[in-house]
């Protein structure tokens, strides 16, 4: 299909479009509070009240405002949006009734509010305003532009460039650029080259890629198409975790879209490129957000990792040169593409650029969804963005980064977010779980809550991993109910360093960082749950013996 | 291939392009401790003890899947990596039940002659002491779980020399396993072709010929060297 | 133990045991789609899974005959993601997300109290067969936290009173 047959269909679905419109938030956290059956029951309300001609119903992704739902945004009625928060499925005659001025009781959010004031949107730019099941609803947007435009007057290592000058880093967790990687990819030597967005999301906590990929599927397949004609690819891979059935299964309908509309598959754009993409299914293994497992689990295999180098970009799915990126990093790339490298290089800090997208949640005021600029200091995204803690609270921490970050004591809430900061605080940005902990959260007890977590998640195949954070498990489980001494928390903090700095892959390393955060900032909880040494000091462990006895 | 000068432990070494850290150091007569490696099959990178400190990375590399490099230093023996490496031991003995008193293998055992050799006199973390079972129902191979530490050599073994693909590794974190076939009981797996070459090629006394008593079980690593060698080289003598 | 030459094997046995059953042929029919590629196991096994309720030895055993795989890689792969389970589930399941938002909003009182009233523990189902109890690492509702999962629907803002009530109803 060329453009202009596409600037045609665009054309014919604007047109059919009707003067008001009521969006109706279809994410996963708004549809179990029955945002299905609201929808049902607007679209008949709209029918039974004769509006039909100047009021359509649309599904859209999520708003962001997680904890206010299910929400209904109003488009069309004035210059402002209107917001419905907490809307119940006995509520839609009274929306349809207020449309023509009627007073209606049910809560009306207000757009100006710092929650959604203080965002800037580039990767959530269309969630909550498209229909994530109709690719026309995309393309009015812009949608596919950038890839045209890629296909049509740039190079492969021009396309390179452009995302190098943007500064992009890596959204997954570590923060490696991303033109850096898509350039050895292009350089790396193969016939046969694969793309692959990782879309594990595995972090408790964190819900931003679920959130993408159900409210706007079509920007991470346009930036993994992009991504494959830089690095000269025609396969692609999808890999989502199983535990999000309704992000697969639109997915599933927009590479459906796509082909018919020959965005994807053979010859796009009448050009000689070609690319296809795959969706692979997680099956609940957290260690497959680690590439080289997650490479492992694509190939059907156990999903455990392997030691880097070689890395995926040189040897990657069978022994190919694959690029590995974050759902969230794909979706940065058709903004960078459309409004150019240095735009993008222009937001943010110096060494974190662009936007990132966090879920903030936990005990705080508005849950939701954020969108804000690298650099933006911890305390406006909690206290003027999230509203603090619920009444009678006071913020204690904030975890980043899930099970490898760390815990942010609230002094430091001054803190800009980007990579460098973040890390020096022994917490890292992750993929952008913000979980807040009010005073009534106890420290020790989180910080066991994650290395449960991490135990249960080793794939057990390094022994530091597999053994080590058992035993610090079994440690913190000893402290927490008043049975360990001062020895026990010197040989937690002893494993602390020797699970980091010896296990093979990510997990491993970044498991002892809830602990060693805690204990650095919270240290006097676990002081206080120590008992007396029955035994008193004991040599160390260091000391080695001439001639050992037996085992 | 172009040879590489680098150094190990303060002294200067040449080797060929493409060989490993491990490799290099064995054969310049450098001892680095590993349970995972096993000549004739392909490196894990699992058990962490051939760790080496790389100058200029902040990261402890594995010995035996790292390459060598032009003009690398590496560091082998530094107190930092004795420590991790007693403490890597001491989360095995931890682990699972490990008598080695009562062993087959007792003193001829790589875990415990490592322990020895790092100095190891007891465990000062607290025994998990797991159940595990031990299977006999093969008619010349048992299987100890107690004694095993997931090395996955016989798994290697059992994939890429013999190709029979009966082991593998079944389960995650602390209740991985190795199981025959579809976790059945040894004796009753059809692919298993009774070589042996997981026996020979167990680090411990997990995989042992039935009838062996305390310390009367060898494995017979040089056996898998040398069918590696016929095999792939076209050699026969040693 | 090689097998004796009167002996029927293990494939065989399970390839004339599935010849009778419908579900076996719709599973033929997906790995078919996927052209009995071995890399896309954990595809067959979500199906296999979608189709049976549970992964039995017979079942794995007739994937790794079809894709010709060994059927301890099928085991292997099939008991290492959580998702997989060899056990039958009980009419009922009830999945308690125990990701970190739904932790600090007191996801774990809301198990306790699971516990408490049915007796049974994470992973396991009651004796009458009715409800299987499970837990989630994160289903990614943490903006409704704390959620839990009834047969398959999310629900959220739950609290240990509002679970057992919605229990209730269920059994």
């Amino acid at each position: 299909m060329q453009l202009d047959d596409l600037k045609a269909l665009v054309a014919k679905h604007i047109g059919a479009r009707k003067k008001i419109v009521l969006r109706t938030c279809m994410s996963a956290g708004c549809m179990s509070s029955q945002a299905d059956v609201i929808k049902r029951n607007l679209e008949a309300e709209v029918k039974a009240q004769g509006r039909e001609a100047e009021v359509e119903v649309r599904r859209v992704g999520c708003m962001g405002f997680c904890g206010q739902g299910p929400l209904i945004g109003v488009d069309g009625l004035s210059a402002k949006e209107k917001l419905f928060e907490f809307v119940k499925p006995t509520d839609a005659p009274a929306i349809v009734a207020s449309l023509q001025g009627a007073a209606c009781d049910v809560q009306v959010g207000n757009p100006d509010h710092p929650f959604f004031a203080r965002q800037m949107r580039i990767v959530r730019a269309n969630g909550g305003i498209v229909d994530p099941e109709r690719i026309e609803d995309y393309l009015a947007v812009g949608g596919y532009q950038a890839l045209h435009q890629v296909l049509t007057e740039m190079q492969p290592s021009e396309v390179v460039d452009e995302i190098t000058t943007s500064g992009l880093r890596g959204r997954g967790g570590a923060g490696f650029p991303t033109g850096l990687k898509w350039g050895t990819v292009a350089k790396s030597a193969g016939a046969k080259k694969y793309v692959v967005c990782n879309g594990d999301e595995g972090d408790p906590g964190a819900f931003m890629d679920r959130s993408v990929l159900e409210s706007d599927p079509h920007i991470v397949l346009e930036g993994m198409a992009i991504a494959a004609y830089a690095v000269g690819a025609d396969q692609g891979f999808l890999y989502v975790r199983a535990e999000y059935p309704l992000a697969i299964s639109r997915l599933q309908t927009a590479i459906k879209q796509a082909k018919a509309l020959g965005l994807l598959g053979g010859g796009i754009f009448e050009s000689p490129f070609n690319f296809n993409i795959d969706i692979r299914i997680g099956a609940g293994a957290f260690v497959c957000g680690e590439e080289t497992a997650l490479m492992a689990s694509v190939e059907g295999k156990r999903g455990t990792p392997r030691p880097r180098p070689p890395f995926p970009a040189e040897s990657g799915l069978w022994g190919c040169p694959t690029l590995i990126n974050n759902v969230e990093t794909f979706a940065n790339i058709t903004a960078i593409i459309n409004r150019g490298g240095a735009w993008y290089a222009g937001i943010g800090t110096e060494k974190s650029k662009g936007t990132k997208v966090f879920a903030l949640t936990g005990k705080i005021k508005n849950n939701g969804l954020i969108e804000v600029p690298m650099g933006i200091p911890l305390r406006q995204i909690v206290e003027e963005m999230g509203g603090g803690a619920p009444a009678g609270g006071h913020i204690k921490s904030v975890q980043t980064g899930g099970p490898s970050g760390g815990c942010i004591p609230a002094a430091y809430l001054d803190t800009p977010v980007d990579y460098e900061s973040l890390t020096k605080l022994g917490s890292i940005m992750g993929s952008g779980g913000m979980v807040v902990m009010d005073d009534a959260t106890n420290m020790v007890e989180i910080a066991k809550f994650y290395m449960e977590f991490c135990m249960e998640e080793s794939c057990g195949k390094c022994i530091p991993c597999r053994a080590g954070t058992a035993q610090m498990f079994h440690l913190l489980e000893k402290i927490t109910q008043r049975r360990g001494t001062a020895r026990d928390l010197a040989k937690l903090e002893e494993l602390c360093d020797m699970v980091r700095h010896t296990s093979l892959c990510g997990l491993g390393q970044t498991a002892p960082n809830p602990v060693a955060s805690t204990l650095k900032f919270f240290r006097s909880e676990y002081e206080a749950l120590l008992q007396p040494d029955p035994f008193g000091p004991r040599p160390s462990v260091t000391t080695q013996s001439a001639e050992p006895v037996t085992l | 291939m172009a040879a590489k000068t680098l150094i190990i432990d303060g002294k200067a070494v040449s080797a060929e392009e493409g060989a490993t850290v491990l490799q290099v150091a064995r054969d310049n007569n450098v001892a680095i401790p590993t349970l995972c490696h096993l000549e004739g099959v392909y490196d894990v990178g699992a058990c962490r003890l051939c760790l080496v400190e790389v100058a200029g990375s902040t990261k402890l590399q594995p010995a035996c899947t790292t390459k060598i490099s032009e003009g690398m230093n590496i560091q082998t023996n530094s107190d930092r990596l004795r420590k991790y490496r007693r403490l890597t031991l001491e989360l095995l003995f931890a682990e699972r039940n490990h008598v080695c008193a009562v062993c087959v293998s007792n003193g001829h055992c790589e875990l415990q002659t490592l322990a020895y050799s790092l100095g190891l006199d007891h465990v000062r973390y607290d025994y998990v002491f797991p159940k595990w079972k031990v299977d006999v129902t093969h008619r010349l191979f048992g299987m100890d779980h107690n004694r095993c530490i997931l090395c996955t050599r016989c798994v290697r073994v059992c994939w890429h020399i013999e190709g029979a693909g009966t082991k593998n590794v079944a389960g995650r974190g602390a209740t991985a396993r190795i199981i025959s076939d579809l976790d059945q009981p040894w004796g009753d797996s059809e692919s298993c072709t009774e070589c042996g070459k997981c026996v020979m090629a167990c680090p411990t006394g997990a995989l042992f010929h039935k009838g062996a008593t305390a310390g009367e079980m060898e494995h017979d690593r040089d056996k898998l060297e040398f069918i590696v060698n016929a095999r792939e080289k076209q050699q026969w003598l040693p | 133990m090689l097998p004796l030459l009167t002996r029927e094997k293990n494939a065989d046995r399970v390839l004339r045991h599935a010849s009778g059953d419908k579900r076996f042929k719709i599973l033929e029919v997906h790995m078919k789609k996927h052209q009995f590629r071995q890399d896309a196991l954990i595809e067959v096994l979500h199906k296999a899974q979608e189709l049976f309720g549970f992964l039995e030895d017979d079942l794995l055993l007739f994937i790794a005959a079809k894709l010709k795989l060994p059927p301890s890689r099928v085991f292997g792969v099939a008991t290492f993601y959580h998702f997989f389970t060899l056990k039958p589930q009980g009419e009922h399941t009830c999945v308690v997300c125990l990701g970190t938002a739904c932790y600090v909003k007191g996801a774990d009182k809301i198990m306790a109290a699971i516990q408490e009233k049915y007796r049974i523990k994470a992973g396991e189902t009651t004796p009458d067969n009715q409800l299987s109890l499970l837990t989630a690492r994160c289903i990614g509702a943490c903006g409704i936290a704390p959620a839990v999962t009834f047969d398959g629907h999310v629900a959220p803002k739950l609290t240990p009173e509002a679970t057992l009530e919605k229990l209730n109803t269920l059994i």
